[in-house]
């Protein structure tokens, strides 16, 4: 069976948390014990029903004030595949959680209130999905149900979208309109939209295709740890410890590392304690080498035919992170994979209008602002452009006396 | 499916192990938090292809209640020994008797609050930067919220509300003099798929997750079982059942559940069709109130 990584985004209310708790209601993932916990707290609200958005809002400051402040994870699956959900928080606050879950999501759904069409947090979040390359996108036109299940509400919405779609280049983009409170084409197709020809959230999440999304043309192993057990009987061991992050590896491949630039031959491949003749994308293994050279953490090995570039001088798409505001000249740890790098931002080239989309020109920057850099390192990184292979392509910066993580790199 | 297309087992697998290797790679003095019950041994199994044929580089460490199944114990010493590596125990009845706690009173006084002030002191001896554990995510709702590097501070507390950014599988493991950092490697897993994963890779369990014979009595629906640690009231009923239980936790605080499933498969077709979760059938500590757990991580608990 296959896994589906899924977010949900879109802003504050638009009905994300339950719409999760709906999916999990709907595809009977729900436990009643669990059920019973979120009924007894729905009884105290005025509806009468169940607010199954507690389902995920499992902090007590989330279920006081009812929004979502950090990101929920949940598990379930259906007969034809394994779903792991990120629930993300629409408040703009809290747009870097929102970017945590994002991250590992093989497919994002945005989710737009029908009564308020396409809001600035709708751009904001469809920002973060384009630039973290998320492969596959659902936009979910949800709350149906208040606005009489209209279709030219729905039409409208979708032309509105499409701009968005169309400047930021998402591709793959699905429209579904649905009511996450009342289960309208979440699991089943509704009856109340007859008028709309695709197909349900679930059947659609069940059936897009994201093998594909696994890059296995372009090798690329960052060596994590050197295992060298020194006892009598494996005095010359010597195993990079890893993983195949794209690529495939086999015995006898060529290989380079990076960035020393030192070459030598795959002789021996282990994964699961076992030698095997070749380990692809993603699996973790241990690469032995022909030649004793010095290769550790943070290094990678690559296949001599397909190198990754090599540079002290980065230009990077920046999601800033921190309550402290970035500044040209500030200096930072760059970590890509396992390798970290002291660095300083040079140079502050523009800041992305959240509204209009346009580049508008910048010298600092502040907490969730999206801006483009030149960073330059101490020593050389070696990278894949984020577009073409995300796996070598995005990076952290680190903020070297606090330790926080501040920065999300995107390297172009 | 090509060839190269990995069941969802193995990528829960890979990812785990390599969130192994970064805690080598970057932490210096990292601990594994072994408790005997399934997860652990999960964990023990991945550390094993993480590390192996060279040694974990870190200890085993157990914070024993006192309260513990004796089977568990069992387990926990043969294992260490099979696999040759470290295994340390600091015990909370120590930590009672040194600090002067007071220990909960009451029909089921559980230990699993005092734990976590074995489990700092413990931190503070070996000083540990990295502590690896065997939570969850799908345990429990706000298990959900946390992080695969969760930071605590030098009172090993958690802070919901400001974690760091975790991007991609790029872990920050940088803390501050005093701080530390709990690590679960198996967050993305959910029950199942740890008895599915158990199942394919032919772990031993110690015996009580198997269907056997045991005295209990019914508290609330539950069955709890008799032992030195729960004080009977005279109204309770001793009754023989079939049990076997599906997490192991202190004896005063977990529950058994009713089953004849006497191997793998019994329990995963068990555990396929269950309409309780783990924890709402087998805790008695969760109940206290909705934010249970959050509030025993806040204080520093795992
Ligand atoms: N009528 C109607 N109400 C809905 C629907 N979906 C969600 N709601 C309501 O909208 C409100 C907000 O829903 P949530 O699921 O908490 O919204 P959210 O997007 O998760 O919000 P944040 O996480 O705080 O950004 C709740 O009162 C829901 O009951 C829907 O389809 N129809
Ligand atoms: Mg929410």
């Amino acid at each position: 069976m296959d896994l589906l990584r899924f977010i949900t985004a879109g802003s504050v209310d638009d009905g994300k948390s339950t719409l999760i708790g709906r999916l999990l209601y709907d595809s009977k993932s729900i436990m009643i014990d669990q059920l019973a916990a979120i009924e007894k707290q729905s009884k105290n609200k005025e509806q009468g029903e169940i607010d199954l958005a507690l389902l995920t809002d499992g902090l007590r400051a989330e279920r006081e004030q009812g929004i979502t402040i950090d990101v929920a994870y949940k598990y379930f699956s259906t007969p034809k595949r394994k779903f792991i959900i990120a629930d993300a928080p629409g408040h703009i606050q809290y747009t870097r959680n929102m970017v945590t879950g994002a991250s590992t999501a093989d497919l994002a759904i945005i989710l737009i209130d029908a009564r308020n069409g396409v809001v600035e947090q709708t751009r904001r979040h469809s920002i973060i999905t384009s630039l973290l390359n998320i492969p596959h996108v659902v936009v979910a036109i949800n709350k149906m149900d208040l606005v009489d299940y209209s279709q030219d509400v729905y039409n409208n919405i979708v032309i509105d979208y499409a701009e968005v779609a169309k400047s930021l280049g998402l591709k793959d983009v699905t429209y579904i309109p649905i009511s996450a409170a009342f289960g309208d084409n979440i699991v089943e197709k509704s009856p109340k939209m007859s008028w709309f020809e695709g197909s349900s959230l679930l059947q659609f999440l069940e059936s897009v295709e994201v093998e594909k999304d696994i890059n296995l043309t372009n090798p690329r192993f960052p060596v994590q740890y050197v295992i060298r057990p020194q006892t009598d009987d494996l005095h010359d061991y010597r195993g990079y410890a890893g993983k195949v992050i794209s690529g495939i590896y086999r015995k006898g491949d060529a290989i380079t590392v990076l960035p020393s630039g030192q070459t030598s031959t795959i002789r021996a491949i282990e994964h699961n304690g076992k030698e095997v003749d070749e380990v692809f994308a993603p699996q973790s293994a241990i690469l032995h080498l022909e030649d004793d050279i010095d290769i550790s953490r943070g290094d990678v090995i690559a296949k001599s035919d397909d190198l990754p570039k090599t540079t002290q001088e980065l230009d990077v798409l920046l999601c800033w992170m921190d309550n402290k505001p970035l500044v040209t000249g500030n200096k930072y740890l760059l970590q890509i994979n396992s390798r970290v790098v002291r660095s300083v931002v040079k140079e502050i080239e523009y800041k992305l209008d959240v509204n209009t989309l346009q580049k508008t020109d910048a010298t600092s920057a502040v907490l969730n602002d999206v801006i483009k850099v030149k960073i330059k390192t101490a020593s050389p990184v070696p990278y894949d452009s984020y577009s073409e292979l995300r796996e070598n392509g995005g990076a952290i910066l680190i903020d070297e006396t606090s330790h926080v993580t501040v920065g999300a790199c995107m390297i172009q | 499916m090509s060839k190269y297309s990995l069941d969802y087992l193995d990528h829960l697998e890979s990812e785990a192990i390599h969130i192994f290797r970064e805690v080598a790679g970057q932490f210096e003095r990292p601990a594994l938090l072994f408790s005997g019950g399934k997860d652990s041994i999960t964990l023990v199994q991945l550390a094993l292809k993480a590390f192996r044929p060279g040694k974990f580089p870190f200890p085993l460490v157990h914070i024993d209640t006192g309260h513990n199944f004796p089977e568990a114990l069992a387990y926990r010493d043969e294992l260490a020994k099979k696999i040759g590596e470290k295994l340390i125990v600091r015990n909370v009845e120590d930590t009672i008797k040194a600090k002067h706690l007071t220990e909960p009173k009451g029909k089921f006084a559980s230990r699993n609050a005092l734990q976590t002030y074995t489990l700092l002191d413990t931190i503070e001896e070996f000083k540990f930067d990295a502590c690896i554990g065997g939570a969850r995510r799908d345990e429990e709702k706000a298990r959900a919220k946390e992080r695969i590097f969760s930071v605590r501070d030098e009172f090993g507390q958690w802070d919901p509300k400001l974690q760091r950014p975790e991007l991609w599988n790029t872990y920050n493991g940088r803390i501050n003099k005093g701080e530390n950092v709990r690590v679960f490697p198996i967050s993305n897993w959910t029950e199942l798929d740890v008895w599915n994963y158990i199942r394919r890779e032919k772990i031993e369990l110690p015996s009580i997750y198997f269907s056997h014979e045991r005295d209990v009595i019914d508290h609330e629906g539950q069955l709890v079982a008799v032992s030195d640690f729960i004080k009977l009231d005279p109204t309770d009923k001793v009754l023989r059942k079939k049990v076997r239980y599906r997490t192991v936790g202190d004896m005063t605080c977990t529950a058994a559940v009713e089953s004849h499933a006497s191997n793998i498969d019994d329990i995963i077709s068990e555990i396929t069709a269950t309409k309780t979760s783990e924890r709402g059938e087998t805790r008695i500590d969760d109940k206290v109130s909705e934010a249970a757990m959050e509030d025993r991580k806040k204080n520093g608990y795992f």
